[in-house]
């Protein structure tokens, strides 16, 4: 570890608790800006939504524009002057919940004299979410192994397109998710060899298998199925949503939980599986243990290379999951590059979350909350260009890069190839 | 007692004994590793990008189905296939050698240039085509002898055009000579800060460029949608810039069809200036001491933060450089779709060419000269254009981990040196 | 009869060793029979035979570069050997990987320890020996016991849900032996394991070491250091270039012939050097404190002045401190509190460009990670400080005639061995290595040297050639900090002696008069009164 970074960690704490402090008396008096032109005015949030011809209902959540925004204000400000003055123990947990009061206030603010369905863009949000949630997934895996995978986005990209020639050949859509997944882990396996084998580094293995993949998904459509065989991109209708029996009926929650597509069920079982299988598993402390320092794992007999070839694959197949539920778990097809960044930002999301299953996903569903709200804001008239709110989720993950919400937990040698002599 | 002991395990000579012709080829006549390895591998990848050209044919598959019965003609089907595609991706490129030694006959006879100009398009093209991927080269090569991985060229490009293009369109009543470079510098100048965002971010707070660039490419797109839906587009409302004033335009050195404009050489001539400032001045001795050992660096009294912002800003400029000249030169206004990947392949070209100008500015050629002629490949050989990235992915793979070619070829194991972009926790 | 000689005396009778255990019989547990290794250039062991016997314990010593780690990662299946045979309780035993190793009922504890900080100790323990259960689910409970049971017997005390990076060096090095211990090993072997302990943790060590042998393990441990294996080994094999060079016992050895049978000859423990006039003080440090990594104070208000044309001597175990007080003089590490003054002018937050101008230089602790780019030409290497000065710079522009011209006089000047000053720096070996950076640091106008173990790793001839260039340097009126754990390299060397403990200065004092033992119980954080001086 460098001297000189520890060293001005010291600084950088004290700077940081200040920054913190900066960072949330802005929020406040942004959040007290919003208040001009909102009295007297109502901000309805339809929590009810129909889904399947039922409606699930739920009273409308109505709430006084000018004095929720004040009250919530006056939170942000009081905690802000609480972080200056004394600093809070656990800034992480504190900054989070400030961004979400501020969220919260920017939407009552959005819909002040209308009505935004509420449920509706909380069911949109984990629906968009989840190809980022499973890239997030895909990454922690290879990472928590010591090795960075950049080239996820590539190998969601070659998942989406196998799954859709798969499905479409064989007429089976399950088919065509496991076609998808073992593509992801095919492109994996070049990305393993390379940069474990070959000590490539990582950064630019995974920099091919995007380019690699960009350009032979790209160029096999063009070749042989745009216009050749247009029957190749028909996998029929995607994955529709399957109810859970009872609980789907629950107001609010219910919809947004236990209405959705099974890839999301298995996405939110993939999660817990991962938390305890890191945490509580022996092979989990082992792989953590090659991401945090190989050499001692060496030392006590711990095959390094197996491992990380192991996860690696893993976070392949994981991949190759998320790009077959882009196109036959969402739209029913293949569009070149429909990858579309999702897998750079599920690597943001796994950051943002501090290399942790739970808080991956909760990185996802930020994301995903923004990526929905852009649409509905749009709709809604804001007065905000989208376009400038779409920079939100990326802003938002730089800031968190930069340390300002508590530090960051990368595993130790993460990125580094390991030499056995 | 004072001998100095062998050399480090990573620094052996090659075998006695080549192994192989392509050892006889290259190792005896003393060509060295660096040369031919990426030689080599373009090769390899052209010779496997053919087979999978061939293999999309349908002629070919067809052939290949009564292959015991005549086995010639499924070679020849193979071998007729490739050569056409590649034959036509050669005229995309350079155009039709015959075609124009003729018509510079004729043009001597008869003074009559269209026809000429007509021949040489396809060369001039590729010239075009080549010349932000030699300036977007430089700016990752430039990244990483600083140790800095700068994924965000997309992003820079896209920023710079629009700030240049500002400058180029909204400016009035300046002579050329003073508007031109004002644009240019206007393009560099939002490159340079669009990446020094990250780099600062770097420098103090440790995170990793990688995704920050990543993330600020992002911000980029939107900022520039954003822009062409609103400020900046066109007042019939079209997401397109108004057209730059004659006066920022960069000029072109033969009349149309021929689109070749004076940023090829001044793309050239940053390449020299690239060379210049990391191996002859002070700034650029400081960067790659950075790159290659901070720790020594900070030691030595440089300050990495500063270096890591300048190497960063650098690089940021020449990026938004590479987007700024192919506007000012060619499309003269900015669009949504402004960039094929510029920033990406660069990339490419940055590892092709072993970091150093000379190599990208090579590697460069070859993947404009490339694209150049993909587009005639697809049209008359019905290759798509996409064979290109495959070609440049296994490149890339071939030149990353070089064992795979030398191992192909049953090369020696000489080892080749690598850029300070490889941190190995054991260090050297 | 003051407190200090009572002290004195316990502390004679902590280091003497043990009597062997005459219930002995002397089994031969482990045999190492002709064990060679060659690596690219370098043989590190030549057709070795070594034995250990049960219940004893074996020492190791050897310089720097003899093959000691070599030989134990071997034993421990961390590499294979090109030739030999290893036969454990008389049967042949393969061992390809420390699988291997453990099963046979061998551990180690290297030196640098192989922990992971962000696990608890019960995690770093179990690591590769899990105790499940249902199949794949860690038995934590099981393993904090059996932890706590192994702390008890062998006096180990430690918490099993502490996270390591918590931990103090010396509870770390406790972690790293319950490893060992927890896999059952028999055989224990240690790799420099007071190097990076305070006096009192290795003291603690020892004792931990002698619990261990009373309850039946034997203990091989890999050391250079003289005193200790007088003090603890039962038998000590001398290793010299890969090979054996000698097996004795610290009853038929002295330290003199354990040193010559390390080195080769008879080692001469000083450098001929003339007395000493020093001038005006070049160095002045006042009340420094500075912290380390881990916001905890390292230098502890610590005061003291170089003088031109004096060497002053910084003595002591490495982890007192020395390390964070040659970062800030050298302006990496900037202090809490306190002054440095450097010909008069403060120094104490400049950077270490400032410092270097002011006409002061560093010899690094860490030669190839600090100071020298190893894939940069050697002519670049030279200048690795000063490229941007004239000569070999003019604004911006690098001189290259200028450079390489210096280059090929440094090379010639300081005898580097060399093809060409324009092959990479990771091309020359260790002692040319060094050679480079004293080249560089010495060709300016210097007032003020800091010496960082400047012949870590090095062999005889280099470290000779070094020492007599920083004399030399003393005689043309250089202030000189020397700073090293090497205490014959201060002793022979220093003009004073300082000795520094827990961030501390107990005492400074001019080298002719002082003995080895006044300074080893300095070390040891013992500060004899007055009286017990008299008494010596």
């Amino acid at each position: 570890m460098q001297q000189s970074a520890m060293l001005s960690a010291l600084i950088k704490n004290r700077r940081r608790n200040f920054t913190v402090g900066l960072f949330l008396i802005v929020e406040a008096l942004l959040i007290f800006l919003l208040l001009g032109d909102t009295s007297g005015k109502v901000s309805t949030f339809v929590l009810a939504i129909t889904r399947a011809g039922t409606n699930i209902g739920a009273p409308d959540l109505v709430v006084p524009t000018w004095s929720s925004i004040l009250a919530l204000g006056t939170l942000v400000g009081v905690t802000a002057l609480w972080q200056l003055i004394r600093g809070f123990q656990r800034t992480n947990a504190v900054v989070i919940s400030m961004v979400a009061v501020g969220i919260a206030a920017f939407l009552i603010w959005a819909t002040r004299d209308k009505s935004l369905n509420l449920t509706g863009m909380l069911v949109s949000s984990v629906i968009r979410a989840t190809p980022i949630a499973l890239a997030a997934l895909s990454g922690l895996y290879s990472e928590r192994s010591g090795v960075v995978n950049i080239g996820i986005e590539g190998m969601m990209l070659m998942g989406a397109f196998v799954s859709v020639v798969a499905a479409s050949v064989a007429g089976n859509l399950y088919v065509g998710f496991a076609a998808g997944i073992l593509a992801g882990v095919v492109l994996a396996l070049l990305h393993a060899v390379l940069s474990i084998r070959y000590s490539v580094n990582q950064i630019v293995s995974g920099t091919s298998i995007i380019i690699l993949s960009l350009g032979l998904t790209s160029y096999i459509f063009r070749a042989f199925i745009d216009p050749p065989h247009p029957e190749l991109n028909s996998p029929g209708s995607p994955l529709a949503a399957v109810a859970i029996p009872f609980l789907w009926r629950i107001p609010v929650v219910g919809p947004i939980l236990f209405n959705q597509s099974p890839i999301i069920y298995i996405l939110f079982m993939l999660l817990i599986a991962t938390q305890i299988f890191f945490y509580s598993t022996k092979w989990g402390l082992r792989i953590r243990s090659v991401g945090e320092n190989p050499k001692a794992a060496d030392t006590l007999g711990i095959n390094v290379s197996r491992l990380r070839y192991i996860s690696v694959l893993i976070s392949g197949g994981i991949a190759g999951l998320g790009g077959a539920y882009m196109s036959i778990g969402s739209v029913g097809f293949f569009n070149e590059g429909m990858s579309a960044g999702k897998g750079f930002l599920g690597l943001a999301a796994m950051i943002f979350g501090n290399w942790n299953p739970g808080g991956a996903f909760l990185g996802s569903l930020v994301f995903g909350f923004f990526d929905s709200w852009q649409e509905k804001l749009s709709i809604l008239q804001v007065g905000v260009p989208t376009e400038l709110l779409g920079m939100a989720p990326y802003i938002a993950t730089m800031i968190v890069l930069a340390g300002f919400i508590g530090r960051s937990r990368m595993p130790a040698a993460d990125g580094t190839p390991y030499e056995k002599q | 007692m004072g001998k100095p002991t062998a050399k480090s395990p990573r620094a052996q000579g090659p075998d006695p004994a080549p192994r192989s012709p392509w050892s006889r080829l290259f190792v005896r006549k003393g060509i060295p590793e660096m040369v031919y390895l990426p030689i080599l591998s373009v090769f390899t990848a052209f010779v496997i990008g053919g087979f999978i050209t061939a293999f999309s044919a349908t002629t070919t598959l067809d052939a290949w189905s009564t292959f015991f019965q005549e086995p010639v003609r499924a070679l020849a089907a193979t071998w007729g296939t490739i050569r056409e595609a590649y034959s036509a991706m050669f005229v995309g490129a350079f155009g039709n050698p015959i075609e124009v030694f003729r018509q510079v006959m004729s043009w001597i006879q008869t003074g009559e240039s269209k026809a000429l100009l007509a021949s040489i398009r396809p060369l001039s093209e590729s010239m075009v085509i080549s010349t932000p991927y030699i300036i977007a080269g430089l700016a990752v090569a430039v990244g990483f002898r600083g140790g800095l991985f700068n994924i965000g060229a997309e992003g820079q490009l896209f920023v710079s055009g629009m700030a240049a293009a500002y400058v180029g369109y909204a400016v009035h009543g300046l002579p050329w000579f003073i508007h031109l470079p004002l644009a240019i510098l206007a393009g560099a100048l939002a490159g340079a800060s669009w990446a020094a965002i990250p780099g600062y971010l770097k420098a103090a707070t440790g995170a990793h460029e990688v995704i920050n660039t990543i993330m600020m490419n992002y911000i980029a797109f939107r900022l520039t949608e954003f822009l062409l839906n609103g400020p900046m587009a066109r007042p019939d409302g079209l997401p397109i810039t108004p057209e730059v004033l004659a006066t920022a335009y960069i000029p072109r050195l033969l009349p149309m069809p021929v689109r070749l404009h004076w940023g090829f050489f001044i793309a050239l001539a940053l390449a020299a200036l690239v060379y210049w400032f990391l191996w002859k001045t002070t700034y650029g001795m400081e960067i790659r001491m950075v790159g290659a050992n901070p720790r020594a660096a900070r030691y030595a009294g440089i300050s990495v933060t500063r270096i890591t912002v300048l190497t960063m800003a650098i690089s940021g400029a020449l990026a938004g450089l590479a987007g700024t000249i192919h506007m000012l030169g060619v499309e003269h206004r900015m669009v949504r779709a402004f960039s094929p990947g510029y920033g990406f392949d660069a990339i490419a070209l940055a590892l092709l060419g072993n970091s150093h100008p000379l190599g990208v500015v090579l590697a460069a050629l070859l993947f404009g000269f490339m694209r150049g002629g993909a587009a005639r490949m697809q049209s008359l050989a019905g290759t798509p254009v996409e064979l290109i990235r495959v070609i440049q992915g296994l490149v890339i793979v071939f030149i990353a981990a070089p064992e795979i070619i030398r191992g192909l070829y049953r090369l020696s194991s000489a080892r080749l040196e690598r850029l300070p972009q490889r941190r190995n926790a054991d260090g050297v | 009869m003051g407190v200090g000689h009572h002290l004195i005396q316990n502390t004679r009778l902590m280091l003497r060793p043990r009597a062997l255990n005459k219930d002995l019989d002397m089994t031969e547990l482990l045999e190492l029979r002709g064990i060679t290794k060659s690596f690219p250039g370098v043989r590190a062991n030549d057709h070795i035979d070594l034995t250990l016997y049960e219940g004893e314990i074996l020492a190791i010593l050897g310089e720097n570069g003899a093959g000691k780690t070599t030989l134990m990662n071997i034993l421990y299946g961390l590499y294979s050997p090109d030739e030999g045979e290893i036969l454990v309780r008389g049967s042949k035993a393969s061992i390809h990987s420390p699988r291997d190793a453990i099963h046979l009922g061998i551990g180690m504890v290297h030196q640098h320890f192989m922990l992971v900080p962000v696990f608890t100790v019960a995690e770093n323990v179990m690591l590769g020996v899990e105790s499940t259960r249902l199949g794949g689910f860690l038995d934590r409970q099981v393993v904090s016991d059996r932890i706590r049971g192994i702390s008890a017997r062998f006096g180990l005390k430690v918490d099993p849900g502490a996270f390591v990076e918590d931990l103090s060096v010396g509870v770390q090095q406790r972690v790293e032996i319950i490893k060992v211990l927890y896999r059952e090993a028999d055989i224990l072997i240690f790799d420099e394991p007071t190097a990076v302990l305070t006096p009192q943790e290795a003291e603690d060590f020892f004792r931990v070491v002698h619990s261990l042998v009373d309850q039946g393990k034997s203990v091989i441990f890999i050391t250079h250091k003289l005193k200790e294996v007088q003090a603890i080994a039962n038998r000590i094999t001398v290793l010299r270039n890969g090979r054996v060079v000698g097996t004795t016992t610290p009853a038929q050895a002295t330290e003199a012939s354990l040193a010559s049978m390390m080195v080769g000859r008879e080692v001469i423990l000083t450098v001929r050097k003339g007395p000493t006039k020093p001038a005006d003080i070049v160095l002045d440090v006042a009340d420094l404190r500075v912290l380390d990594d881990r916001h905890l104070t390292a230098v502890d208000g610590v005061t003291f002045q170089v003088r031109a044309g004096e060497i002053l001597g910084i003595a002591g175990v490495q982890g007192n401190g020395q390390k964070e007080l040659v970062e800030a003089l050298a302006g990496l590490r900037p202090p809490v509190d306190g002054h440095v003054e450097i010909l008069g002018n403060d120094t104490s937050q400049s950077t270490p460009r400032q410092i270097r101008e002011v006409g002061s230089a560093h010899v690094p602790e860490d030669r190839q990670r600090d100071g020298l780019v190893l894939s940069f030409p050697i002519a670049d290497n030279l200048v690795l400080n000063t490229y941007y000065e004239r000569p070999f710079a003019r604004g911006i522009n690098l001189q290259r005639q200028a450079i390489d011209a210096a280059a090929r006089q440094r090379v010639e000047q300081f005898d580097i061995r060399t093809p060409g000053i324009f092959l990479q720096a990771s091309s020359l070996s260790g002692g040319n290595q060094q050679k480079v950076i004293v080249a560089r640091e010495f060709s300016r106008k210097i007032k003020l040297l800091i010496a960082s173990q400047p012949t870590r790793g090095l062999d005889v001839g280099s470290i000779e050639y070094i020492h007599g260039r920083i004399v030399e340097k003393r005689d043309e009126g250089c202030a000189v900090l020397l700073v090293s754990p090497e205490l014959d390299e201060i002793m022979s060397l220093s003009d004073r002696i300082a000795v520094m403990f827990a961030g501390k200065i107990l005492d400074i004092l001019p080298a002719k008069d002082v003995t080895k033992e006044e300074l080893g119980l300095l070390m040891a954080g013992i500060r004899p009164t007055a009286q017990d001086r008299l008494l010596q």
